[in-house]
């Protein structure tokens, strides 16, 4: 099973841990025991629906669970970071049904459980685990949106990032990890979200000198985001 | 009845005398539903009017009268300028006014206040009218409803939308009159059973036909090239046609290639003869211009697509050229249609073939147009997506009865075998989503009061309004000129992924740079002499008729036959069977080869371009649980040909027939025209909403894409309404699996392994519609590019790996 995993994902080398870009698009901290994921979006079809919007099928949760699960059971983590937008919004965490609770439950149990705020859910969502703005561990920083004057070993979210390759098999899109010598943006775990152009120059102005950019799939796949290529 | 004296004055007066269809149709005036079927330039429009004014000349009415709809809205602009003249001579106190996406809100409100006695409108404009509370007010007194190009109508969705409308109409107004206009087309009885109120009769009224068109072949020094479609080596001799007729109208199938034959015309327009461009993908400002300047009759041609496929009568057309297959013949009929309008004149058309295979195909259009053979058009079940939309739309007009509405919908022709089951599950879906999941409360669209259903937030309608109509378009992004420069048109979102600026490429007949993205709008600049790249188009493809195919065929497999063709196609032929083979009657031939960094897959079934997407479909999955990493491919009706990274050398592997019939479910639901459809269907039905302009976000985080669902759905809610409507749409375009059968059972297999490509592959590599694969041949390409691109930056694979 290991010896599998080693072929689909990407290890790099970041503020000098070992860590490990996962298919899904989790984070892998192994020395450290931490699986980091951003943007899971709970409740993000549940939320559409109350305002009124179009009934999206209520399956998203669901399967964001599932794909979760399948990282934790497969890396058995010590720790796990949720990168803000976790949450669609708090009336969301507060919505969210009872077998999804049970889930979040039997995950968290025997490790620690970290909820960074973010945009969708800034207040602690009740969900047990510790609610935190900032998340810090040995050289690294968890944050949900990166901070305007890079910091070494930022990790964080809010983006996500998607690039598109043309290749001889045409042009294949899809979410990436971006990161450079001082941060890495992480691509959303949730089920129903879009992505962001790495060439936006909202991402661009974060990696001023270029970023590698490890798309994910059914393998990971590096990529140079040079500066010479644009929007 | 006759026609009045007043009216006998007026004809008499214009020098006219009225057609037999018109005073037909005045003879049946209050008939509840008539068909007319008339050439262009049988004075179809004044006949589907003449009994309109005679009442309005007859007696005062109060409120709505008539009710015109058209499929474009230019056309309603027209007719409104058009019945100007009879209104004023005849002394007419009434107003005709048109209403469409373009109309000034001032003057929509008005209209709802206070309706003229003539409205002019589209199927989306009056789906729009009918789904406001005061609908029964603005349609009260409405005697007759004129459908005009009710055979364009009927082809799309748009038609299905139309006849739930009517139904709505019907219910409103009993006692309702309707009248279908339309061009020649090969069943008239079901087209009048479409139009008619189900279950009822429908009389079809023949205007004379007129005499047959005057249609040949272009000779042309050049021979048409192997592959291409654009017509560009007969671009002098087309000019030369234009110079010596009056007004030209030159059709071409493609957008892009419509661009390209444009750009071409004018590199031999050393006169500057007043030519112009017109299609789907050039803004409204652009079009219109073009329109305008064609009725000042300061135009000597228009190049067009189907853009101009119905419309504007220009009396003074006087030729119509075809360059590029002509893939249908009630098309290509009805396009000839276009020139000489005067009614006893035969219209004279040119076809231009864009290489040596259509030559076959043109010759084969030649003999169909002659003998009177116009393709068959079935038409399925009137769908449910858009049944969705009405139901939503119904609520957002009031409370409605279920029962009740069942019964209104069953009377529109498309949906008069609907049962109520069905029919109870799409009202289930509008009205919590139809999901198996029921643990909400919140899932409610529509909540049942007192046995009617309505609307749980009536604020909804705003937005279920904004999602009115059935034409889904690939997301597109505008062109404009940098700085303040006026829109040029739109390209479609995945070519604009791939620009880099500096890159250059076609619109409007200008070269153009692309300079960057600015709240999606690509800005560009003029760049006149730089090699283009060449822009998609969103537009539509359209498909050789199972008819047509099967004459090319006929002479393709007749070498007697092929000293009807031109020289260079005989001989075109010959070289085929010299580099390669040619199929044989009941054979099957395949060629592989090498191309680029490609390798190519050519499979000739001749078995019409349905039953080929659905052998593409089989055979790229056959290949993926080979490892020949096929990428994607390509059909039309007379071959499939599928790319990939490896080279087949032995095709025998693949057509082994229980291998493609096992896991037929899971193939059929996984592949990329299911998720295509399945977004189209969704976007009907109001499971997922428009992207409007100016409603976009530049950051699209917020938007994501509709295979998500597709996904989710398949895999938690698999016996979900829009999987079932995914899954019936879908079948409109695939094809049973018979076919397939018939083809695999051909044991006389002929596959060549050639150098290069040949000529009958080659239009092959040229053409639309490619489908991709999306699988491990992926995941090889991203790896090979990826390894390069590191290198090219000096960097090795990612870190300690």
């Amino acid at each position: 099973m290991f010896r599998f995993c080693m072929k689909m994902d990407t290890r790099f080398t970041f503020v000098g841990q070992t860590l490990t870009a996962r298919p899904s698009g989790a984070l892998w901290w192994a020395a450290a025991g931490v699986l980091a994921v951003a943007d899971l979006h709970f409740g993000r079809s549940e939320r559409l629906a109350r305002r009124g919007g179009t009934l999206l099928p209520p399956y998203d949760t669901a399967e964001t669970l599932a794909r979760l699960t399948r990282e934790v059971r497969a890396l058995a983590p010590r720790t796990i970071v949720c990168l803000g937008d976790s949450f669609d919004d708090l009336a969301a965490a507060n919505g969210l049904d009872a077998a999804a609770r049970a889930t979040v439950s039997d995950l968290a149990a025997g490790r620690r459980w970290i909820w960074v705020a973010g945009n969708h859910d800034p207040a602690d969502p009740g969900f047990g685990g510790e609610a935190v703005e900032t998340f810090h561990a040995g050289p690294l920083c968890f944050r949900h949106i990166a901070a305007r004057q890079p910091a070494a070993g930022e990790v964080s979210g809010h983006y996500h990032p998607k690039l598109g390759v043309p290749t001889r098999a045409g042009h294949i899109r899809r979410p990436c990890f971006l990161w450079d010598g001082q941060r890495i943006v992480l691509p959303a775990f949730g089920t129903y979200t879009g992505g962001l152009s790495a060439r936006d120059p909202a991402l661009r102005a974060l990696f001023p000198d270029g970023a590698e950019a490890i798309l994910t799939g059914r393998r990971t796949v590096s990529v140079p985001v040079g500066l010479h290529q644009s929007a | 009845m006759t026609l009045p004296p007043r009216f006998q004055d007026w004809f008499a007066a214009r020098g006219w005398s009225p057609h037999r269809h018109q005073l037909a149709l005045l003879a049946r005036r209050s008939a509840p539903a008539t068909l007319l079927i008339a050439p262009t330039g049988g004075g179809k429009t004044l006949a589907g009017f003449l009994p309109t004014l005679v009442d309005l000349a007859a007696a005062p009415h109060e409120g709505m009268h008539t009710l015109y709809i058209s499929p474009l809205k230019a056309l309603a602009a027209d007719i409104r300028r058009n019945l100007g003249t009879p209104v004023a001579d005849l002394g007419l106190d009434i107003r005709v006014e048109d209403r469409t996406g373009d109309t000034p809100n001032s003057a929509r409100q008005r209209q709802r206040a206070d309706p003229p006695e003539i409205l002019l409108t589209t199927p989306e404009s009056l789906a729009l009218l009918l789904s406001y509370e005061d609908a029964p007010r603005i349609f009260a007194g409405l005697r007759r409803v004129v459908v005009d190009e009710i055979h364009a109508l009927a082809e799309s969705k748009r038609g299905d939308q139309l006849l739930l409308g009517l139904a709505r109409l019907e219910k409103l107004c009993p006692g309702l009159s309707r009248v279908g206009l339309s061009a020649t087309v090969d069943d008239p009885p079901a087209l009048a059973e479409y139009l008619a109120p189900a279950p009822g009769a429908c009389e079809i009224i023949m205007a004379d036909p007129g005499p047959g068109p005057d249609i040949r072949l272009l000779d042309t020094a050049e021979p048409p090239p192997w592959a291409g479609s654009g017509g560009r080596y007969a671009a002098a001799e087309i000019l030369d046609e234009i110079r010596a007729a009056d007004t030209t109208l030159v059709f071409i199938n493609t957008r892009a290639t419509a661009e390209i034959f444009f750009q071409e015309l004018w590199a031999h327009n050393s006169e500057a003869l007043p030519i112009a461009l017109h299609h789907g993908s050039l803004s409204r400002e652009a079009r219109a211009k073009v329109e305008a300047a064609m009725v000042a009759g300061e135009l000597k041609a228009i190049v067009c697509t189907g853009s101009l496929d119905l419309g504007i009568d220009w009396g003074n057309v006087d030729l119509v050229i075809q360059v590029g297959a002509p893939r249908n013949v009630k098309r290509l009929v009805q396009r000839i249609g276009r020139a000489g309008h005067q009614y006893d004149t035969p219209s004279r058309a040119l076809l231009v073939p864009g290489n040596r295979f259509e030559v076959i195909e043109c010759r084969a259009a030649l003999e169909a147009v002659r003998a009177g053979d116009l393709d068959r058009s079935a038409r399925g079940p009137g769908p449910l997506d858009l049944l969705c939309q009405h139901i939503l739309l119904t609520a957002c007009a009031g409370p409605f009865q279920a029962e009740a509405l069942f019964d209104e919908v069953r009377s529109a022709g498309p949906y008069r075998s609907l049962d109520r089951e069905t029919f109870d599950r799409c009202i289930e879906f509008c009205a919590t989503g139809g999901y198996a999941l029921r643990a909400y409360d919140r899932w409610q669209r529509l909540r049942a009061v007192d046995g009617a259903w309505t609307l749980r937030d009536p604020r909804t309608a705003r937005n279920l309004r904004m999602n009115i109509g059935t034409i889904v378009a690939s997301e597109t992004l505008s062109v404009r000129m940098r700085g303040r420069g006026k829109p040029l048109g739109e390209v479609e979102e995945s070519f604009a992924a791939t620009l880099v600026p500096g890159d250059t490429f076609l619109i409007g007949g200008q070269t153009v740079r692309y300079e960057g993205l600015r709240e999606m709008t690509l800005e560009v600049s003029k760049q006149p002499s730089k090699q283009p790249k060449i822009a998609v188009f969103g537009g539509y493809r359209m498909a050789t008729t199972l008819e047509l195919a099967r004459r090319v065929t006929a002479i393709l497999g007749d070498p007697a036959r092929w000293r009807e063709l031109p020289g260079h196609t005989a001989e075109w032929l010959d070289l085929q069977r010299g580099l390669s083979q040619l199929p044989r009657t009941g054979g099957l031939l395949t060629e592989a080869f090498w191309r680029g960094d490609r390798a190519y897959l050519c499979i000739y079934s001749f078995a019409g371009r349905n039953a080929n997407q659905t052998l593409g479909l089989l055979l790229t999955r056959r290949m993926e649980v080979l490892r020949l990493d096929p990428v994607g491919f390509v059909a039309n009706d007379y071959a499939l040909l599928i790319w990939g990274l490896k080279l087949v050398d032995d095709p025998e592997p693949l057509f082994v027939a229980e291998d493609l019939r096992e896991d037929l479910e899971t193939w059929l639901a996984e592949n990329a025209v299911m998720k295509r459809t399945f977004r189209a269907s969704a976007l009907i039905a109001g499971l997922i909403e428009r992207n409007l302009p100016g409603k976009r976000k530049t950051g699209r985080q917020a938007t994501f894409s509709s295979d998500i669902l597709y996904d989710t759905l398949r895999k938690y809610d698999p016996d979900h309404l829009m999987l079932k409507i995914t899954r019936t749409e879908a079948a409109r375009g695939l094809v049973d699996f018979d076919r397939i059968e018939e083809m695999l059972a051909r044991t006389d297999r002929q596959h060549v392994v050639t150098r290069h490509v040949t000529p009958f592959a080659a239009p092959l590599m040229l053409e639309m519609g490619r489908v991709p694969i999306q699988g491990v041949a992926e995941d090889h390409a991203l790896e090979e590019e990826a390894a390069r691109m590191m290198a090219e930056e000096g960097l090795s694979e990612t870190g300690t790996k």
